[in-house]
């Protein structure tokens, strides 16, 4: 979206609504906290998926990473890790809030910090992969991480680890996870928006166009593809430390590693709100993430099927995604500039 | 002024079939060396051996002194050494400047660097070389959009934002409009007077590499067959058989 006074008034309206949304919803809070976190899914999706073309189809490795480790780093601050998930939940940690949130932010560090790592070694290894076999190399990524997490023991297998007790009400309790991913959320826009304007944004776009040319052309490809996956890896571990506390427990297929929702989610609002577009994540997941709430309050029993279907619309009639029609539509509106073709056209046709 | 591009030997098979066969040959610097010889005689096999695309079976490739060939494409490419290619490659979804931009030379990068803004002697430089293959008025339009001959243009002003000690031009004039021909052969030779380029070219426009090189080799069965000046080339009934297909 361009320069003058319509940028600022769009951000100033998201903000207000963000501010406003759980004094005016209160029952909503839990629901629009995790439309943050949808649009920050999508939004570190589309680094790698949609402007640099590298399909992923396992970042929820990562959101599973950062929430294993945040709560090993919170459970480990106060006690020992394996006799309290030997336990099974049979004594769950109570601190104060001064402890808590000490715990919950050294957690978001520590997942940050761990989950770039993981991005720099594996990144290392799956950007060997190109096209299809990166996606299908990815997915195995988040699979195995899934099966690991549920057999390891010190970690509490399959059943998974109880987090530290939130001390206040659970009203609170939602408020707070609502204002952490609202600034999370933030926090990954800007940082996209501006990355999106260096060198950097020009590189994953190059590589995206044609990769083997930026290579001839001597752009460190290999570099760059890292770094944007580190970028998605670090706010995604995060909002994976966050989920956790939110959710108050912490196991393997349907928290941490949930690849076929969450995974496949990240994928299909990036596709529906337009791919490597800086909006068109924010608007996929927006739109998503209203669809998927209404159909699973209205069309309960069917709500599997109607995004299915919303799913196959969109890959089949409506690949370039909402932005991406909205910018073939509309190209001055963008600041996109096309060949006056179309008046030639019609001056033949006369 | 000595070689900058001196290949000894080189050997290089697809399967059962030699592409290059103990090819020898040497690219001065500062000059236009050029490449000929018929369809499938192994041009772009030694084109793509030099650059760094495949390993080469046997033999020596140099680029300023120094043995290049077990380098791959980038570490090549920002040595100074840049090719383009027979089928145009460009960034087709990002406009023009922007395909300028990035190719930038990436020799020196730093890591924090990725994370800056391009300059404005950058932006400048953009600007004048894309007016240079007479591109500035569509600067501003997807590449993809444009023709393949505009495309062609984009590449080696690209090419030429890189700063290249040495440019390999695949095919320079293939599928352009004869009219134009003129002055992309005029754009070289001001890229080699100018910018001070070493060229070594690859071209089946007998005119245009007539015009062109001062000095030409030529291939036939991945064996090198000729060398010598335009004129040496052009009465050389080896050439001339090879290329009439007597044998």
């Amino acid at each position: 979206m361009t320069g003058n006074w319509k940028s600022p008034a769009l951000y100033a309206a998201i903000l207000a609504f963000g501010v406003a949304a759980p004094f005016l919803f209160p029952g909503y809070t839990t629901q629009i906290a995790i439309l943050w976190m949808m649009i920050l899914f999508a939004l570190t999706w589309d680094i790698a998926g949609g402007q640099m073309g590298y399909n992923s189809l396992g970042n929820i490795f990562f959101f599973g990473a950062g929430m294993y480790l945040s709560a090993v780093i919170q459970v480990g601050m106060f006690t020992d890790v394996g006799t309290y998930t030997s336990a099974r939940g049979g004594e769950q940690l109570v601190l104060g809030y001064g402890d808590y949130f000490v715990s919950v932010f050294a957690g978001m560090a520590v997942a940050a910090v761990g989950c770039v790592l993981f991005a720099i070694v594996i990144g290392w290894v799956m950007f060997g992969l190109r096209g299809p076999y990166f996606a299908i190399g990815t997915l195995g990524i988040a699979l195995s991480a899934r099966e690991l997490a549920s057999t390891w023991e010190w970690i509490g297998g399959g059943s998974g680890i109880a987090m530290p007790v939130y001390p206040g009400l659970p009203d609170e309790k939602s408020q707070v996870s609502y204002i952490i991913l609202f600034v999370l959320a933030i926090l990954t826009f800007l940082s996209v928006r501006w990355l999106y304007t260096t060198r950097f944004g020009l590189a994953i776009n190059a590589i995206r166009d044609d990769e083997e040319k930026a290579e001839a052309m001597g752009v460190h490809t290999t570099r760059y593809k890292i770094i944007a996956w580190s970028v998605s890896a670090f706010f995604l571990g995060m909002s994976g430390a966050v989920f956790g506390n939110m959710t108050g427990f912490v196991e393997p297929m349907e928290v941490a590693f949930p690849t076929v929702t969450f995974g496949i989610f990240m994928v299909v609002m990036s596709l529906l709100g337009g791919k490597g577009t800086l909006w068109g994540p924010v608007i996929g997941a927006t739109v998503f993430h209203i669809i998927k709430e209404v159909t699973w309050t209205y069309m309960l029993g069917w709500q599997w099927v109607a995004l299915g279907v919303l799913i196959i619309v969109n890959v089949v009639f409506f690949q370039q995604g909402i932005m991406g029609w909205a910018q073939d539509k509309w190209p001055e509106f963008f600041g996109i500039e096309v060949e006056e073709a179309s008046a030639a056209g019609d001056e033949e046709a006369a | 002024m000595g070689a900058m591009i001196e290949v000894r030997n080189v050997s290089k098979a697809f399967g059962g079939v030699q592409a290059n066969q103990d090819v020898s040959m040497d690219v001065t610097e500062g000059g236009i060396t050029g490449l000929i010889g018929p369809n499938g005689s192994g041009k772009t096999t030694l084109f793509n051996s030099i650059v760094g695309y495949h390993p080469i079976d046997g033999g020596s490739i140099r680029f300023e002194g120094q043995e290049i060939s077990k380098f791959r494409v980038p570490q090549i490419a920002r040595l100074g050494m840049l090719r383009t290619f027979q089928q145009t490659r460009i960034y087709g979804n990002m406009n023009c400047v922007k395909n300028m931009l990035i190719s930038v030379p990436h020799r020196s990068m730093g890591f924090l660097e990725i994370f800056g803004d391009h300059s404005t002697q950058e932006l400048e430089k953009a600007e004048h070389l894309l007016e240079f293959v007479g591109l500035y008025g569509k600067r501003k339009l997807m590449a993809g959009d444009l023709s393949f001959g505009q495309q062609k243009l984009l590449e080696f002003a690209m090419a030429l934002m890189n700063d290249p000690k040495v440019l390999l031009l695949d095919e320079p004039t293939a599928g352009i409009n004869p009219t134009l021909i003129n002055g992309l052969i005029d754009r070289l030779k001001r890229a080699n007077e100018e910018f001070g380029i070493t060229l070594f070219v690859i071209e089946h426009n007998m005119r245009v590499i007539m015009n062109l090189a001062e000095h030409i080799y030529c291939l036939a069965h991945g064996e090198m067959l000729a060398e010598g000046t335009p004129e040496t080339i052009r009465n050389d009934q080896r050439v001339i058989d090879a290329y009439l297909g007597a044998h």
